[in-house]
Formats: structure tokens, C-alpha cells, sequence
């Protein structure tokens, strides 16, 4: 029987591993998904089988209920919330991986001894430690981007000190925890330190701004996976393992092309406040004035313009723009047009968050391309059209080496023949750089709500 | 308030101060517009066009100037237009202020306010009212056109069966707006052109009109202050000589554009060079005007010396008069639109407004020309240089982490800390740690090929197979555990269920949508 349940579980993980392979193109990637549900159902059902019949029907209602609740969940949610939803699902495996490790420590245990005793103490400390991080992390993330909290930093004095005294005090606790045998005293070292490991994810977090979330959920997508591979270390579980170490590696891929797309360390986004630790932030003033147009201008310029390029930001997720933008892209290639979407890579709020709102809009894929594939060909366009983007359309970015955001890798829009930005004000972006685009001569401005302006352009195309 | 257009007197000129389009937006902001009959009849613009887009017409320049507060124009009114523009109206037209003291001091004896449109300052916010670069570049563009027209040959150069055709070359002096301008005709019509200019900062902007740069050995540089060009030293000035006497001979077409602010223009193209150019050449001089840069130039005629035509039209731009009324139109818009902020058809000359202080020559009764000295230069001086700085500091970040002697150390740390590990951990931990390593390698090469667009489900199913914690909540439901452990698990397996289910399901929704 055991081997059975070794041999589905590797049969499970192989399904995992090339569900992640079918997301390297568009075409294989429903499959991909069809095989980590087939990898699933397998490893859920070997161990159902493994365990005693006596605890099934406690099995069936937790996974009902869980079902339910996950299902409704997902058809609920809008796309434009995807990051929260990514966020809140995050929070589970931690909560998960939390109590799995509380379970694992309360579990009368066969009796281990030596090194064994102290590798597996040092599994289920770790597993708290890591779980308790993402629980709370994941929750901060999620109440930000849903805009229960504020998405400003949150800078509180010696905040680094703070986050450093946590981590001590951890070590101390799993040093007195990890030798001990269990008594009231290590129960109480493992409630502190999952305290205290509580409380840091939420500081962590809560210390991170609004647009440095695509590096944060990626962390913390990250840090589920190492949870769940502490988990599979404390239970010796293979699979558990496994699939820890994928999404572990993936998040820490993710969070290392976002930081790479802003041209940050990630120890930097980490510590969260940007360009705030310096103290010295080149604000220059920048010369000019933006020229405003209207709508009839707009739609003038889209008539005469045969190559146009649409670069989408998080303005264009907060005003639910993108059924708009989709209309406009079709309109445009019914009159003969190439369109083409420039992403950047930290578009959004979420990886690849741009892509899954374009799609949903029915925008087909493969005129959407990456920063890097887009970049050469913007001198021989017509037209660029900046919608919510600010930061990552920032000139100052390869101009000018004093600028905070210098040597982040930016979409090349003012090499196009003329760019429109479609914005609410000339507020500045994340960073809190003023934007020389605005100002440069073939920039205009289009001032007002994304998915009005849009429509409105869209109707006077119709005309 | 009411603009007019009056049709234009002066001798030769075709253009007009408004066109159908220019009305519409002038109507826009409120004004109404009275159109002077057949105004733009000469510029291809009818009488019932403008009707159109709104203004009105009238009979004559009498009726048409009787209570206009805006007087719109091209060329500067003779004396006979002045007394019929009323008392304390604006008057917006190429005045020439700088030669025209007399005018200044009419308008300002019949308190008219007035705005010299070549004075607007020359900065990138009032590039769109920037009339002197729209007419220099159609200026440009039609001195190609008259040296075509005068010139017996081809520009382009082509082989055929009736014998071979040599290119024609032309040389372009001074590469302002309108020397780019005649660069660009030039090249598309196939000729080699050549462009000298003392500034050494338009050379690249020659370059990417696909003309050869001619320089002097001499090391001096010509940019003066708002984007034109200074007077020279003499032994630049001989130095350029040798270079034209030497081109005088190999070039067939010459354009000279080179002017410098309230001076006469300077002489470059002598005598002796026209006498060594080649029977059929071509000179336009565009600087006819102000005295004109070849010897020979005569304002306004063409004339042929030795067989070389050389001509010196001064109104270029009204011989291609739709376009340049077009343009001009806009740019009076464009100041109009500076003058009425509020857009409800009331003028407010603003001096606190640079622009407007700039163009503004009269107002109330007083000459304000010229105006306080405003320093900005066209350009700046490098940008190319922190590009460079930039991309050499990334470099140099590149370079530092990848130092063997760190690569090597890493593994002998890593090595070694496996080797403790190793030897204190148990058995069964090690065929993990084993597993555990092999998978991250795994996951790190397969999440690479991960498409960018792909992210947000990659997210999303990484999320429901990290609910793979669910069977370690199984493991402890079915173990014989305390109640609050099984309690525990109970939840777990709860939490790590909405995960599976949650996460598959949103995965599906989202590559649903995915489409080609």
C-alpha cells in the first residue's frame, strides 16, 4: 500500500511539474492547467486511501465546505481583482501551513532522538515561521490592494531596527525550542514565536507601497511554497517537498523579473519605501508646458496614424477601461490599422496583470507583446497611446542618470511619432518623479476618466 | 468679439490670415469671424467654405474692418488699411518690428494694440504659434521647387537606354528650418545634397535628413542666442570662403538660407564663385530680403548671370499659398487661444505670459518692442552623453557580480556546509534534502520558459497546487491524534481545499479567455 500511495505521488508531482511547463505558450497552457487538476485529485485520493476510514466523513465536509467556498470565490471574482484574490489565496497556504506545523508539534510522535529530534523540531519551527509570514503577509497585501488599508508605505521609526529585533528574538526561540523535548515550555516559545512571526508579516507588508505589489505577491507567492516544503520536510513527504520547491522557485523567479522590470534589489522593494532611505531625491522641476487635446484631436490622430502602439498601466485596471480599449483596438483594425499592446513588466498590480485584463476583453494575444519585444519599434510609429501608465513611460529613466528611477528598463514611447497619455491629472506616478514625457513635443495630454475618454474617441471614430 | 480677414493688398501675395478649418476654431472660442470677400480665393479657399465653418462675408475691406476688435493678417497693412482698423482693436500679422519703427509708431498713435507673429519667442511651448518656422519650412520645400523649375536637368540620377544621367548636387547654406526643409525636397527627389552651417549642434539633424555635413577645419562655435546663428571671425569666415569656392564648382543647385537677427544677411555667395559654377546652375537665394547671400541676388526677380540663374523671390511661401495659409492659420489660432484663456471670445493681452509678451509690439498706445530679453536656448547641449553614462554604469554593475573568484567560493561554502549536513543529519532527511533540491532546479528551468503574459495564471495555479498542503492535513486528520490536533487538521484541510478548488478554477476562468 505505501508503495502504491509513493508511486501516485510522484505520478502527482510529475503532473505538477508539467503543469508548469504547459504555461510556456498560450496554446498548451489549458492542458498545463487540466494536468495539475489530474495531479491533484490523484494525490488527494492516494492519501484518502492511506489514512483510516474512521476520519473520512471529517475529510469530505472540510473538503465540501472548502470547495464551495473556493469555487464561489473564483466566479466571482473580476479580473481587475485578481491581485486580492492571488492575496487571499496566498494567506491560506500560510494559514494552512501553520496549523499543519501546530498539528505536527502537538502529535504525540514516535519518539525521536538526537539529530532526528532536532531536524524534525527545526521543520515544524521553520514551517510555523515561514507559514505565520505569509498568513499575515498575504492578508496586509490583500486588504491593500482591495483598499481596505491605505497602499502608502507604512514608515515607521527604526522600522528596519524593529524587523531585525524580530528575527533575533525568533532565532533565540527556536534555539531554546528546537533541543527540547515537549513541555509547557516550548509550547510556550512556539505560541511567542509564532507572534512575533505574525506581527513581522504584517509589518513587512504593511511597509511596502501600492506599486511595489507585483514584487510583493510574488514573495509571498514565493514563501507559500516554502512553507509548504517545510511542511513535506516535518511529515517526510515527498510530494509536499516537490511541490514546495516549484512554487518557491517560481515566486523567487517572478520577484526577480519584477525587481529586474524596476530596476531595484530586492532587498530594497523588501524594505519597502521608495527612494525613501537615500534622503536625496533629484526633484527637478521640468520645463514646458503639457499640450492638451480633445477628444475630436485624439480621434483625428488615430485616423491619420497606420501604426499605433497602446501601452496600458494600473490607470487603465482602476477605471475598468480595458472592454473600452478592446473596442477602440477593434475599431481601429477594421479601418486597416496595425495596433500592438506594449506591456511592461510591472504593469499592474499582479505579473502579467495587463495580459489577463486584455484577454478578458477579448484583445487576442499575440498582439500583445513584452517590453523588450515592443521597444525597437517605436521610432517607426505613428502613434503611441499611453493609458494609466506613468512610471514605466518615463524618459527620465535612460536620460537622465540622477533621476531615482535611472537605469529601470522603460517603454521607449517618445521615440513614436507622437504620443498621447490619457491620464486624470498631472499627478505624478509611483515614484514620485515628474514625467518629462508630458512635456516633450510630441507629447499630448488627454485629460480625464480612462473609460469615458475612450468611449468617447471610440464614437467619433464610428462618426 | 469679431475678428476680420481682410483680403491681402500687398503685390504678389496669395496667402490669407484664415482658412475654413482656422474659423471653425476661432468660433470655438467664442469669437465671431467676418471674412472679407474672396479673401482666400487666391489660396483656394472659397467664399461658401467659409460660410460653412461660420464666419461671415462681406462686400468689402470697409465693411469688413468696421467693427472689428481682431484684425487678423499676413503681410503688414499699408496706410490705407491702417485708418480703417477702428481705435483699440488688436491687430495680429508678420509686422516686422524691427524694421518698421514707422508702422510701430502708427499703431501705437491710433492706440491699436498690436502682436508681431515672427516676435513670438522661440521656446518649445510656443512652438505652436511658431508662424517663421511653418513659412521656412514651406519656404525651404518651394526653393527646391523653383530650382527644379529652372534647372534643365533630372535631380535624380538614373541609367537608361538613351544614356546615363548624372544626379544633380545640391548645396544647402545655413540648416535652419528652412535649410532642413530644402535638405529633405532635395533628397527625396534624388539629389546629393550637401549642408554647411556654422552651428556644429544641427550636424546630426543634417545627417538624419540624409545629407553630408560640410565643416571647416576652424574650431568655433555659431549658435547665438534663441536658436539662430552669431557673426563669425574672420578667419572662419575666409576658411568657409575656400570651402564654397571649392563646392562653387562641383555643385549645380545652391540654396542660401543664412540670416542673423536685424542685420543685413551676410554675403557668402561672391561674385567669383557664381562665375565658376556650371553653365545651367541654379541659386535661391532665400535671404533676398534682408540684402540677400549671393552678390548677384536681386529682391524679387530672377535673373540670369553667365548662365547661371540666380533667384531671389522673397514671398516663397505665398507661392505655395494654400498650404502656408493652412499653416499660418493655425498658428494664429493657436495665439488666440494663448489670448483667451477663459475661451469666451474676450482677448486679454497678459504680459505676465511670455509669449504674448514677446509678440506683443503696441499696446495701449505704446510701442513694447523689443521685448525684455528672455535666454533659452533651442537645445539642449548634450543628451546623447548621459545615455552613455547610464548604460556604462549598468555595465560596470554587471561586470562586479560576476567575479570567478566569488562563484568559487560560493560552491566551496555551499560544498562544505553539505558535507556537515551530511554527516549530522539523519538518513531520511538527506534522500529529502535530495528531493528537495532537485525539485527547486526543476521549477527554476521550467518556470523560465514561463511566457510574461502568462504570469497571472502562473500565479494562480502555483497557488492551487501550493493547496498540495492538504495532504499533510490529511495525514494528521487520520492519525490517531488528540482532538485539538485533528481540529487543527480539520481546519487546515478546509483552508488548503478552497486553495485547490479556488485556484484551478480562477486558472480555467482566466486561459478561457485567452485568445488568439
Amino acid at each position: 500500500m505505501n508503495g502504491m500511495i509513493a508511486m501516485a505521488y510522484l505520478f502527482s508531482a510529475v503532473m505538477f511539474i508539467l503543469s508548469l511547463g504547459g504555461l510556456s505558450s498560450h496554446e498548451t497552457a489549458r492542458r498545463g492547467n487540466i494536468y495539475g487538476i489530474v495531479g491533484m485529485a490523484v494525490a488527494i485520493i492516494a492519501t484518502i486511501a492511506g489514512i483510516v476510514a474512521g476520519a473520512l466523513w471529517m475529510v469530505v465536509i472540510a473538503m465540501l465546505i472548502g470547495a464551495v467556498i473556493g469555487l464561489s470565490l473564483a466566479k466571482r471574482v473580476a479580473m481587475t481583482q485578481m491581485p486580492q484574490m492571488v492575496a487571499l489565496l496566498h494567506s491560506f497556504v500560510g494559514l494552512a501551513a501553520v496549523l499543519i506545523g501546530w498539528g505536527g508539534f502537538l502529535a504525540p510522535q514516535v519518539s525521536l532522538h538526537g539529530s532526528a529530534h532536532v531536524v524534525h523540531s527545526t521543520e515544524i519551527y521553520l514551517g510555523v515561521f515561514i507559514g505565520a509570514i505569509t498568513l499575515t503577509g498575504s492578508l496586509v497585501a490583500f486588504c491593500k490592494l482591495q483598499g481596505l488599508v491605505s497602499g502608502k508605505p507604512l514608515t515607521l521609526p527604526a522600522r528596519h531596527w524593529l524587523n531585525l529585533a524580530a528575527i533575533a528574538a525568533c532565532i533565540v526561540l527556536g534555539v531554546l525550542f528546537v533541543p527540547a523535548e515537549i513541555n509547557p515550555g516550548t509550547v510556550i516559545n512556539l505560541l511567542l514565536m509564532t507572534a512575533i512571526a505574525l506581527l513581522l508579516g504584517i509589518h513587512l507588508v504593511a511597509a511596502i507601497g501600492g506599486a511595489d505589489m507585483p514584487v510583493v505577491i510574488s514573495m509571498l507567492n514565493s514563501y507559500s511554497g516554502w512553507a509548504a516544503a517545510a511542511t513535506g520536510f516535518m511529515l517526510g513527504n515527498d510530494l509536499l517537498i516537490v511541490v514546495g520547491a516549484l512554487v518557491g522557485s517560481s515566486g523567487a523567479i517572478l520577484s526577480y523579473i519584477m525587481c529586474r522590470g524596476m530596476n531595484r534589489s530586492f532587498i530594497s522593494v523588501i524594505l519597502g519605501g521608495f527612494g525613501s532611505d537615500g534622503g536625496e531625491v533629484a526633484v527637478d522641476e521640468v520645463e514646458g508646458e503639457a499640450i492638451a487635446v480633445d477628444l475630436e484631436e485624439l480621434a483625428e490622430d488615430l485616423k491619420s496614424a497606420d501604426n499605433i502602439i497602446i501601452v496600458p498601466g494600473f490607470g487603465m485596471a482602476v477605471a475598468h477601461a480595458q472592454q473600452a480599449v478592446s473596442d477602440l483596438t477593434d475599431r481601429l483594425r477594421k479601418m486597416g490599422k496595425t495596433v500592438r499592446f506594449g506591456i511592461h513588466p510591472v504593469a499592474g498590480r499582479l505579473p502579467g496583470h495587463m495580459n489577463v485584463l486584455l484577454a478578458e476583453a477579448n484583445v487576442p494575444y499575440d498582439i500583445v507583446l513584452e517590453m523588450d519585444e515592443i521597444n525597437p519599434d517605436f521610432p517607426g510609429t505613428d502613434l503611441a497611446m499611453v493609458i494609466g501608465a506613468n512610471d514605466t513611460v518615463n524618459p527620465d529613466a535612460v536620460e537622465k542618470p540622477g533621476s531615482p528611477i535611472a537605469g529601470m528598463p522603460v517603454l521607449e514611447v517618445w521615440k513614436a511619432g507622437k504620443v498621447v497619455v490619457l491620464k486624470r491629472s498631472m499627478a505624478s506616478g509611483y515614484a514620485g518623479v515628474a514625467n518629462p514625457l508630458f512635456y516633450k513635443d510630441n507629447a499630448r495630454m488627454l485629460f480625464g476618466d480612462a473609460k469615458d475618454s475612450l468611449q468617447g474617441v471610440l464614437g467619433k471614430l464610428s462618426d | 468679439m469679431r475678428i476680420a480677414i481682410p483680403k491681402e493688398t500687398a503685390e504678389g501675395e496669395a496667402r490669407v490670415a484664415g482658412t475654413p478649418d482656422s474659423v471653425k476654431r476661432l468660433c470655438k472660442l467664442g469669437f465671431s469671424v467676418t471674412v472679407e470677400k474672396g479673401a482666400g480665393s487666391r489660396a483656394s479657399f472659397t467664399d461658401d467654405a467659409y460660410i460653412e465653418a461660420g464666419a461671415q462675408i462681406c462686400e468689402d475691406i470697409n465693411e469688413c474692418l468696421a467693427d472689428a476688435r481682431v484684425v487678423l493678417k499676413v503681410q503688414a497693412p499699408t496706410d490705407a488699411e491702417l485708418a480703417l482698423i477702428p481705435e483699440g482693436a488688436t491687430l495680429i500679422a508678420f509686422l516686422k518690428p524691427a524694421q518698421s519703427g514707422d508702422l510701430l509708431q502708427k499703431l501705437a498713435d491710433r492706440k491699436i494694440n498690436a502682436l508681431a507673429i515672427e516676435s513670438v519667442p522661440r521656446i518649445s511651448r510656443a512652438q505652436k504659434m511658431d508662424a517663421l518656422s511653418s513659412t521656412a519650412n514651406i519656404a525651404g520645400y518651394r526653393a527646391i521647387i523653383e530650382a527644379a523649375h529652372n534647372f534643365g536637368r533630372f535631380f535624380t540620377g538614373q541609367i537608361t537606354a538613351a544614356g546615363k544621367i548624372p544626379p544633380a548636387k545640391v548645396l544647402v547654406i545655413g540648416a535652419g528650418v528652412a535649410g532642413l526643409s530644402a535638405i529633405g525636397t532635395a533628397k527625396s527627389m534624388g539629389a546629393i545634397v550637401r549642408a554647411f552651417d556654422t552651428r556644429a549642434e544641427v550636424r546630426e539633424q543634417v545627417e538624419s535628413m540624409g545629407a553630408e555635413f560640410l565643416t571647416v577645419e576652424i574650431e568655433e562655435e555659431g549658435s547665438g542666442s534663441g536658436g539662430y546663428a552669431k557673426e563669425m571671425s574672420k578667419e572662419f569666415i575666409d576658411a568657409e570662403m575656400a570651402l564654397f569656392r571649392e563646392q562653387a564648382k562641383d555643385v549645380d543647385i545652391v540654396i542660401t538660407t543664412a540670416l542673423i537677427p536685424g542685420k543685413p544677411a551676410p554675403k557668402l555667395w561672391l561674385a567669383d564663385m557664381v562665375d565658376s559654377m556650371r553653365k545651367g546652375s541654379v541659386i535661391v537665394d532665400l535671404a533676398a530680403e534682408m540684402g540677400g547671400n549671393c552678390d548677384y541676388t536681386i529682391a524679387d526677380e530672377k535673373i540670369v548671370h553667365n548662365h547661371v540663374t540666380i533667384i531671389g523671390y522673397t514671398n516663397l511661401p505665398s507661392r505655395a499659398a494654400s498650404q502656408s495659409s493652412r499653416l499660418y492659420s493655425t498658428n494664429l489660432a493657436h495665439l488666440l487661444s494663448e489670448l483667451t484663456p477663459e475661451k469666451n471670445g474676450e482677448i486679454s493681452i497678459n504680459f505676465d505670459d511670455e509669449v504674448i509678451r514677446g509678440a506683443t509690439v503696441v499696446k495701449n498706445g505704446e510701442i513694447t518692442w523689443p521685448p525684455p530679453a528672455a535666454k533659452i536656448s533651442a537645445q539642449p547641449k548634450s543628451t546623447a552623453k548621459p545615455i552613455e553614462d547610464v548604460k556604462a554604469a549598468v555595465e560596470k554593475k554587471a561586470d562586479k557580480k560576476k567575479s570567478p573568484l566569488a562563484i568559487f567560493g560560493f560552491w566551496i561554502v555551499a560544498a562544505v556546509l553539505l558535507l556537515w549536513l551530511g554527516k549530522v543529519a539523519p538518513p531520511d532527511f538527506v534522500s529529502h534534502f535530495t528531493v528537495f533540491i532537485l525539485a527547486i532546479f526543476i521549477g527554476w528551468q521550467v518556470i523560465w520558459n514561463v511566457s510574461h503574459a502568462l504570469h497571472t495564471p502562473l500565479m494562480s495555479v502555483t497557488n492551487a497546487i501550493s493547496g498540495i498542503v492538504v495532504v499533510g492535513a490529511l495525514l494528521q486528520i487520520g492519525a490517531t491524534g488528540s482532538g485539538l490536533v485533528t481540529l487543527l487538521a480539520f481546519v487546515a484541510v478546509l483552508v488548503a481545499s478552497i486553495n485547490v478548488f479556488g485556484g484551478f478554477f480562477v486558472t480555467y476562468r482566466m486561459l478561457k479567455m485567452f485568445r488568439r
